[in-house]
């Protein structure tokens, strides 16, 4: 029964990793139809300078809990920095293929892939970041006979609170309307005086927010390695083709479906836990082209 | 899209044909001109030609980018390496018989699920079933081998039905020059074959649903039946080229099944310019050697490949073929 426990936090831990990754994805896709093949790069990026950031700062903070605050506070700015460099990416590199074929997006988005890969490799080494401090301040809370790290409870905590604001966002504001509008009909949004250059600008950098606060989370639970965009990006793929492109609350469910999937798959048939994901995600894409929650 | 694919009006089949001839006669001439090593890399090159080839047929002349033809190379090469260590077969014939129609099933039963999509699902899909095979090659290692994959010995291999093998003293070096020449032979074999079906009817009804799938389908074309014959072909001659590789490289892992390296085909193809029918043939010989030398001078040679193709994708979209074509054009002109 505790190891059941156990998993399902696991399920839900992972869950929300999933769903700060796929979220920006689909966010990017549903606003500018580009399927980012460097989303994954943008994860790891911001895992990699949460961790550096965290563990430069982690020898000289106050111990104790008012520390451990700081530092938690000093996580998203691995999130800002891929936010930044989103709003670097999109007028640069995107913007002049918006007229041109999907072929040309995901190839300019595979060669951005290879140069943020060495790029990082060659900011921070080969050795794995960690901000695993963190971590071990927060302590582990009992859960049955066995215990359970409270950070992963707090990374839940976040993926929730990410739902919730991101929802808020695009279905409560101003912001969010005219971002809906602009993903809808980008000429009838351009002829109604709506920025669609800028509109665009902020929906990419808030994707890469949400991917770079998806590595930030991550680091301290699990160190930041080369390939680690490579690997989350087609577990990224699978959560929205099961959800649906461009859906918010598609990438939750398809989060929620892959998170426990791949847990059960791991303690139940670890052999092809992989492959069976990548054929649910073929399967739902053969049923249901546009995934469980998408619009055609 | 009003593009002239191979052969532009006024060009001979004459031309074409003393033209090939010209360049096979170049390429039999060359392992004697240059050192093992440049041979070695002719024939990475060539091999990688027909997995562009190959792949190029459903990209350039069917309209579908297919993001997951590692698939189908990888499927090749890890048949040889089954059909090799446990059937204990050397013929090598046997071994692209056994793999290529191993393959013609992989690609026939993905094929049939892809083609229900086309643009951007058509490549989500070949994506995550090509996945699906890496994360097997990946897991199932007391079959696979895992990471560390199968060695393939070229020393326990036999050329042309047991007439030549590689047994003995000095075997390394007669094993390039021999595999060079048997892989020029199958390169050539591949493009002869891939020309034709390109400039047959069927390869005018592909490009017919490339151009206008609705027109096509009013025509009376079987859209879905042609992409799946399509893809079959596809699949099969990228499957080739990973027969091919894996006796040269001695080891098949993982890596090749990797959606990176369908990154990679596709990368080379476009380089060379998929709008032309020898774009793939010069951009895979192209990148072979772009990536060697990148390796071989710094550490950081994803960055400079990366870097190549945001400004070939910026600058040069038509590829290396499509923009000499044009200047040549230009030229041609401006001399008149």
């Amino acid at each position: 029964m505790t190891i059941f426990v156990i998993q399902v936090l696991n399920s839900f831990f992972y869950a929300a990793v999933l769903f700060l990754i796929a979220a920006g994805l689909s966010l990017i896709y549903g606003v500018m139809r580009i399927v980012n093949l460097a989303h994954g790069s943008l994860y790891a990026l911001g895992a990699y300078v949460s961790a550096w950031i965290v563990g430069s700062a982690v020898g000289r903070a106050v111990e104790g809990n008012f520390g451990l605050a700081g530092v938690l506070l000093l996580l998203p700015l691995g999130a800002i920095a891929v936010a930044a460099v989103g709003a670097l990416i999109e007028p640069t590199l995107l913007r002049p293929l918006y007229r041109r074929s999907e072929e040309y997006h995901l190839l300019v988005t595979f060669g951005l892939l290879m140069i943020l890969e060495d790029v990082m490799k060659l900011l921070f080494g080969r050795t794995p970041l960690s901000a695993g401090a963190i971590m071990d301040q927060m302590g582990s809370i009992p859960v049955g006979r066995l215990i359970y790290p409270t950070y992963n409870l707090f990374v839940v905590a976040v993926g929730i609170a990410a739902a919730i604001g991101l929802w808020a966002f695009i279905y409560r504001t101003k912001f969010g309307v005219i971002l809906r509008a602009t993903s809808q009909d980008r000429r009838m949004a351009a002829a109604l005086g709506i920025n669609v250059s800028r509109v665009y600008v902020q929906a990419f950098a808030i994707g890469c927010f949400m991917a770079g606060l998806g590595g930030a989370v991550v680091v301290p639970a699990q160190a930041a390695v080369l390939g680690l965009g490579i690997e989350v990006l087609i577990l990224a793929f699978v959560v929205v083709v099961i959800g649906g492109l461009g859906s918010l609350q598609g990438a939750l469910v398809g989060a929620l479906i892959v998170a426990f999937v791949r847990t059960a798959g791991i303690q139940f048939f670890p052999e092809i836990e992989l492959a069976v994901l990548y054929l649910i995600a073929a399967a739902v894409l053969l049923v249901r082209p546009t995934g469980l929650f998408g619009r055609a | 899209m009003t593009m002239v694919m191979a052969v532009p009006a006024g060009t001979s089949i004459w031309r074409i044909i003393i033209g090939s001839a010209i360049v096979l006669v170049i390429l039999a001439i060359l392992p004697r001109l240059v050192d093992p090593y440049q041979t070695v890399l002719l024939t990475y090159g060539l091999i990688m030609a027909i997995a562009a080839l190959g792949f190029n047929l459903l990209l350039g002349y069917t309209g579908l980018l297919s993001f997951g033809h590692s698939a189908y190379f990888g499927a090749g090469a890890y048949l040889v390496a089954f059909i090799m260590r446990d059937f204990g077969a050397h013929s090598m014939e046997l071994c692209i018989v056994g793999g290529m129609l191993g393959t013609l099933i992989i690609a026939a039963i993905f094929g049939f699920v892809c083609v229900r999509h086309t643009r951007i699902f058509f490549g989500i899909l070949t994506l995550a079933l090509s996945q699906v095979l890496w994360s097997l090659a990946f897991k199932f290692f007391w079959v696979t081998g895992g990471t560390d994959g199968i060695r393939v010995p070229y020393a326990n291999l036999t050329l042309l039905g047991g007439l030549v093998d590689f047994k003995g003293a000095g075997s390394f070096q007669r094993f390039i020059y021999a595999y060079y020449y048997y892989v020029l032979a199958l390169f050539a074999v591949s493009t002869i074959i891939i020309w034709v079906i390109a400039h047959s009817p069927f390869g005018k009804a592909l490009q017919a649903i490339r151009d206008n799938e609705t027109r096509a389908r009013f025509v009376g074309i079987s859209v879905r039946r042609y992409r799946w014959i399509a893809f079959m072909i596809s699949g099969t001659f990228t499957g080739l080229a990973g027969i091919l590789w894996v006796p040269l490289n001695g080891l098949t892992t993982p890596d090749i099944l990797y959606w990176p390296f369908s990154g990679e085909i596709v990368f080379m193809t476009v380089l060379g310019g998929f709008r032309s029918f020898t774009g793939p043939i010069v951009g895979a010989m192209a990148f072979n050697y772009l990536k060697t030398y990148a390796i071989a001078s710094t550490e950081y040679w994803q960055l400079l490949l990366g870097v190549v193709l945001v400004i070939l994708v910026m600058a040069l979209p038509v590829g290396i073929v499509g923009t000499t074509t044009r200047l040549a054009a230009k030229l041609g002109r401006s001399t008149k």
